[in-house]
């Protein structure tokens, strides 16, 4: 049998749900703080926390399935700098993926707020109420996303690069077989 | 027959049963609350507060209780809402700067076990409240254990978009827990 020229289906669905929910939870996370308390600001606040606790979840899902599914191999003729770019970007992104949540639910913990995932199930809090702890850990939240923001950037130019210059299959790789061009 | 004999031998054992509790100790106190936000748990307390009890086991008709709270000293966790709180939607606190309880009766319930009436007067509002309490005395010392749960929106506090249980529910679970001594014997 030949290699895999793509990725698994099951890689897909994680991708695209992930970057979309991302793509929810960033606005999100940067509105609802510059928002004077309300009822409103509460709310976004939860929602917040609970997409961030199901990107959590799905992270987990998608290493473990990473590590038993081996990504496609590039193309041949891309060059070793940008195979080892690639490989560079895509591990930092998954250890964000992981870092950016648990520092949220860290926050969270340090600031006395727990986190019911969806109103219903509570996650432990990770460390015990302390003020100086939360404010620290908030700061390290939004670095962390301000790292998580560049490298998504990057990833999207890295796209952008591969359909429309080098003109490879890079994208369709990560598009079910249908959108295949 | 029986009951007689009970009551006496109480009053030969017991002789404590005589003291009134009057001695408040405010720095052992706390009144704190709980209440949910978004299904979640949270609580807070009050820093700032005075109480007046007298009481004695063995004369309830006579038993006092009184308790100012200056709603300002509000810890709720989080400095944005204790800002938020003392604000003209919440307490209100510039117009009514205090909640009082004013106890108007205490049942016993048996055992350790009373209930306390009385009148909870909260941002230009006065309502009936009851609450159980429990008394544990260890020889001068008195420790009175409480809670009941208030409904916010009946005296007003959340107002406005405020008003919305779904966010900020609308029970407010109450919890005192005081230190009375009994002053020794005068006599
Ligand atoms: C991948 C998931 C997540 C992303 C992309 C994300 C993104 C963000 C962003 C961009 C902000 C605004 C930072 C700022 O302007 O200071 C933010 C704030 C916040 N996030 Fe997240 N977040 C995620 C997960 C979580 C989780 C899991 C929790 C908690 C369980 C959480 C709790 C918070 C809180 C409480 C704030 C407000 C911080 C403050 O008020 O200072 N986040 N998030
Ligand atoms: C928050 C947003 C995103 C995150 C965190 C993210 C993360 C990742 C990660 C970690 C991989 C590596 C998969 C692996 O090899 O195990 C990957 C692959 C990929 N992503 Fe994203 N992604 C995001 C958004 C997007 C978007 C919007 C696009 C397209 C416009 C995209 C296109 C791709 C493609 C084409 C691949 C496959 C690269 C390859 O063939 O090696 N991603 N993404």
């Amino acid at each position: 049998m030949s290699k895999p020229t793509r990725y698994t289906r099951t890689a897909m669905t994680l991708h695209w749900l992930m970057a979309l929910l991302i793509f929810a939870a960033f606005p999100l996370g940067v509105y609802m703080h510059e928002l004077p308390l309300s009822p409103t600001k509460l709310q976004l606040y939860s929602y917040h926390k609970w997409i961030g606790v199901t990107l959590l979840g799905l992270i987990v899902l998608r290493i473990v399935w990473r590590l038993r599914h081996a990504p496609p191999p590039l193309p041949e003729q891309m060059p070793d700098w940008q195979k080892r770019a690639s490989a560079a970007t895509h591990h930092l992104l998954y250890l964000l993926l992981v870092a950016v949540p648990m520092s949220g639910w860290l926050m969270s913990s340090a600031k006395g707020f727990q986190t019911v995932w969806l109103g219903v199930l509570p996650l432990p809090d990770l460390v015990e109420k302390n003020k100086e702890l939360g404010v620290a850990l908030a700061e390290l939240h939004e670095g962390l996303n301000i790292v998580l923001l560049v490298l998504v950037a990057l990833h999207l130019a890295a796209v952008v690069k591969h359909q429309f210059i080098d003109r490879d299959d890079i994208l369709s790789r990560m598009l079910p077989k249908g959108n295949r061009p | 027959m029986k009951t007689l004999f009970a009551l006496v031998l109480g009053l030969l054992c017991n002789p404590a049963s005589a003291l009134v509790f009057d001695q408040v100790q405010p720095s052992e106190n706390t009144l704190t609350f709980a209440y949910k936000q978004m299904g979640v748990l949270l609580d807070g307390k009050f820093k700032r507060y005075n109480a007046q009890v007298s009481f004695d086991p063995a004369k309830l008709g006579s038993a006092q209780a009184r308790i100012e709270i200056e709603l300002a000293s509000i810890d709720t966790g989080s400095t944005e809402a204790d800002e938020e709180v003392v604000g003209k939607k919440w307490f209100n606190a510039k117009t009514y700067p205090t909640a009082s309880f004013v106890a108007s009766s205490i049942k016993a319930l048996g055992g350790n076990r009373y209930e306390a009436s009385g009148k909870l007067s909260i941002k230009g509002r006065t309502l009936d409240v009851i609450a159980p309490v429990s008394f544990q005395q260890s020889g001068a010392r008195g420790v009175f254990d409480g809670s009941f749960i208030l409904k916010r929106l009946d005296y007003a506090i959340g107002e406005g978009e405020w008003a919305d249980v779904t966010t900020v529910a609308n029970e407010i679970q109450i919890r005192f827990h005081f230190i009375v001594n009994a002053a020794p014997s005068k006599k």
